[in-house]
């Protein structure tokens, strides 16, 4: 098989920066030496490859697009896109441990935090001697989280905290845990959405893993169970209330998703490719017929719309435009199309599609949660749908 | 002490050369260009050197054309401190002329070592390590696959047919790297960073004259379709014959 180069049909490499295509480069060479040898086994075995954790961080992986003050790369929105997007070449599990740490950890904590927190932790998150979490979903609140039941309650020094969390990537392996609760504000009576930074050692927290899992099996899923969890007022973060706190990080986890997935699809295009080249069935390649090749244009064609799309988006998001609902657009498009690219590469690939001789059915399976995460499919459509017609369709 | 790395900016090794119209050079369009591998292996032992000793400099150094400023700026991105880019506008300068801009360099700055790649994977010449070292009077060991440098001595190993090699030599000296030698690192997303703002001093190469004139560049012939004898073991008398018949192999 030739060696994977990306996709790059409409010399999209001509909008990117040297020093983009210096991350993008560094970092897809980086994941085919030291990544690519240990997922499958990973996969098979259903867990997160830790031994990698302190690469990814002296890679600069963790919140890289954060200022270099916090320790942090400060490369550009595409940047931090492009290597989102060659994590994900690899699995959508290791994306998803550095979109975690990165967007949903770092970012509310860089976005909301005060400075002091900021210092505190940002510095030894993105060196990974502290792995996050972020704790929104619920058993019972998966796509309308603003029905959340975990509550906190102001007591001396701070808060207490009660409820479960469910789904959460890398919680059993955290130190610290963003977790979203309810708080009563005490001069209106009525309760708001706030964000605490959770020590995971504090009594009463726990995180068992949910195991058995189709999809992202190398990436810790956990339950997050809190009763009576202490945690002090330093830990609450003071910059944001109500639903805006998390949706705000999910917009920059989304975005590195967007690119992501593009990932996957690329990963899922060269195998077919390349299998359809050499696979000999009725006396020809199986790529000179036409239906296989069908597929095959189809595929680069929706891969490099979807590139399109990222550049632009990193764009708005470097001019400080970036309205939530262009993410949400990306988000849907690109996971969307990343499945259905990941199915026909399958299929091209007959029954060795099914194996772990190729990446193309861990893609796939993975894909289903990246369809369903950050936002389901649906989801993503009703807020576009609310953005044209100024109606919300939620409920 | 200052360490002198000169790395070539060369094409891909997967890329389809195609010869340019004039027969005697590669026709840069559709080119990816990549630092030489072998030069990876010199400046990733520069660097492990400069961190172990804790001090000191790695310069990089290239000849050629405005393109390279890309490979030198990937080659800072794994650490190096500051880069010379020799510059000429002729695309394939010969060993005898690089060597000659590199050790006028080497004069300038008196690097305690010059490091370079074996060999170039383009032309495969291995020519500008031993001609460097030449022209500024220093001692040159060639195919280094391991270093120790302590004292103003290095101790270096070398791969030769059925064994290894030890030589020891004193500073400054010219050392080609080999295969073997260490893992390059990935260059991190801080460093290519940071790359962006270290200096890269801009000159023109003092080339000289050519020393050898090349007459033409070809491709080798394209291979024959392959064909397939027979199947199963019926096959093999078949195919025996081929090869000792046809392939002339057997
Ligand atoms: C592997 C994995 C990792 C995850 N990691 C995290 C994490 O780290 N942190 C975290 O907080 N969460 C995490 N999640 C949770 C994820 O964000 C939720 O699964 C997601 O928001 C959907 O919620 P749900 O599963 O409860 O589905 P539901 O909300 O129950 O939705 C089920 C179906 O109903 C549809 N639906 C729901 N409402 C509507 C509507 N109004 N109109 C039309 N259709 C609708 C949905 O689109 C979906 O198809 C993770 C999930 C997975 C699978």
């Amino acid at each position: 098989m030739s060696r994977f180069n990306g996709v790059d049909f409409y010399e999209i490499d001509s909008l990117l920066t040297p020093d983009e295509i210096a991350i993008r480069d560094s970092v897809r060479t980086w994941v085919e030496d030291r990544f690519l040898p240990l997922i499958e086994h990973a996969y098979d075995e259903a867990y997160f490859p830790r031994e990698i954790i302190p690469e990814v961080a002296e890679m600069g992986l963790l919140g890289a697009s954060l200022p270099e003050k916090y320790g942090c790369a400060g490369v550009s929105a595409t940047a931090y896109g492009l290597a989102m997007q060659e994590l994900e070449r690899g699995d959508s599990g290791l994306r998803s441990f550095a979109s975690v740490q990165g967007s949903l950890v770092m970012y509310p904590i860089y976005a909301y935090g005060s400075e002091e927190q900021r210092m505190k932790y940002l510095p030894r998150l993105a060196k990974a001697e502290l792995i996050g979490c972020f704790g929104l979903t619920e058993p019972d609140h998966g796509s309308d989280p603003a029905g959340m039941t975990t509550r906190a309650v102001r007591v001396d020094g701070g808060f207490r905290l009660n409820g479960a969390k469910m789904w959460i990537t890398n919680g059993t392996v955290s130190d610290i845990a963003v977790v979203w609760a309810k708080l009563k504000d005490e001069a209106s009576g009525k309760e708001r959405i706030r964000g605490f930074i959770v020590d995971c050692k504090a009594k009463g927290f726990s995180a068992p893993e949910q195991k058995r899992k189709h999809s992202l099996r190398a990436s810790v899923t956990s339950e997050l169970i809190l009763q009576d969890v202490f945690v002090p007022e330093a830990d609450l973060l003071p910059g944001v209330e109500g639903l805006k706190g998390p949706l705000g990080c999910l917009t920059q986890a989304r975005f590195g998703i967007a690119f992501g997935v593009v990932g996957s699809a690329m990963a899922c295009f060269h195998s077919a490719t390349e299998y359809a080249k050499s696979r000999i069935m009725f006396g020809k390649p199986i790529g000179q017929f036409q239906l296989v090749q069908a597929k095959l244009a189809v595929m680069l064609t929706e891969i490099t719309k979807a590139q399109l799309l990222c550049v632009q988006l990193g764009r708005i998001k470097e001019r400080g435009n970036l309205q939530p609902a262009q993410v949400s657009l990306a988000k849907r498009n690109n996971c969307e199309i990343a499945l259905q690219i990941a199915r026909e590469a399958r299929d091209v690939l007959g029954a060795n599609g099914i194996t772990s001789e190729y990446p193309v059915m861990r893609h796939m399976c993975n894909l289903e949660s990246v369809y369903t995460y950050e936002g389901t499919h649906n989801i993503h459509t009703l807020v576009l749908g609310e953005t044209i017609t100024g109606l919300p369709a939620y409920r | 002490m200052l360490q002198l790395v000169c790395i070539k900016q060369v094409a891909n090794t997967e890329t389809r050369i195609k010869v340019a119209a004039d027969g005697t050079t590669l026709d840069p369009s559709g080119v990816t260009w990549v630092l030489n591998v072998y030069d990876e292996f010199a400046v990733e032992e520069a660097l492990r050197l400069k961190e172990a000793l804790g001090a000191g400099e790695v310069v990089l150094a290239s000849v050629g054309g405005a393109g390279v400023t890309t490979t030198l700026r990937n080659a800072l991105a794994m650490g190096a401190d500051r880069a010379v880019h020799l510059k000429t506008d002729d695309p394939a300068p010969d060993g005898l002329q690089v060597a000659r801009a590199l050790s006028a360099l080497v004069t300038e700055l008196q690097p305690g070592l010059v490091w370079m790649g074996k060999q170039a994977v383009d032309d495969d010449a291995s020519a500008v390590g031993p001609m460097v070292a030449e022209m500024c009077g220093m001692p040159c060991v060639t195919v280094v696959c391991k270093a120790a440098i302590e004292g103003g001595v290095a101790r270096l190993e070398r791969e030769i047919e059925g064994g290894r090699e030890l030589v020891e030599v004193p500073l400054p000296a010219v050392l080609t790297a080999d295969k073997g030698l260490n893992e390059p690192r990935h260059a991190s997303l801080k460093g290519i960073m940071a790359a962006k703002k270290k200096p890269i001093d801009e000159r023109p190469a003092a080339l000289g004259a050519p020393g050898l004139e090349r007459l033409a560049l070809e491709l080798p012939p394209p291979r024959a379709a392959g064909r397939i004898v027979g199947e199963g073991v019926a096959a093999v008398p078949a195919l025996v014959q081929a090869l000792r018949d046809e392939a002339k192999v057997l």
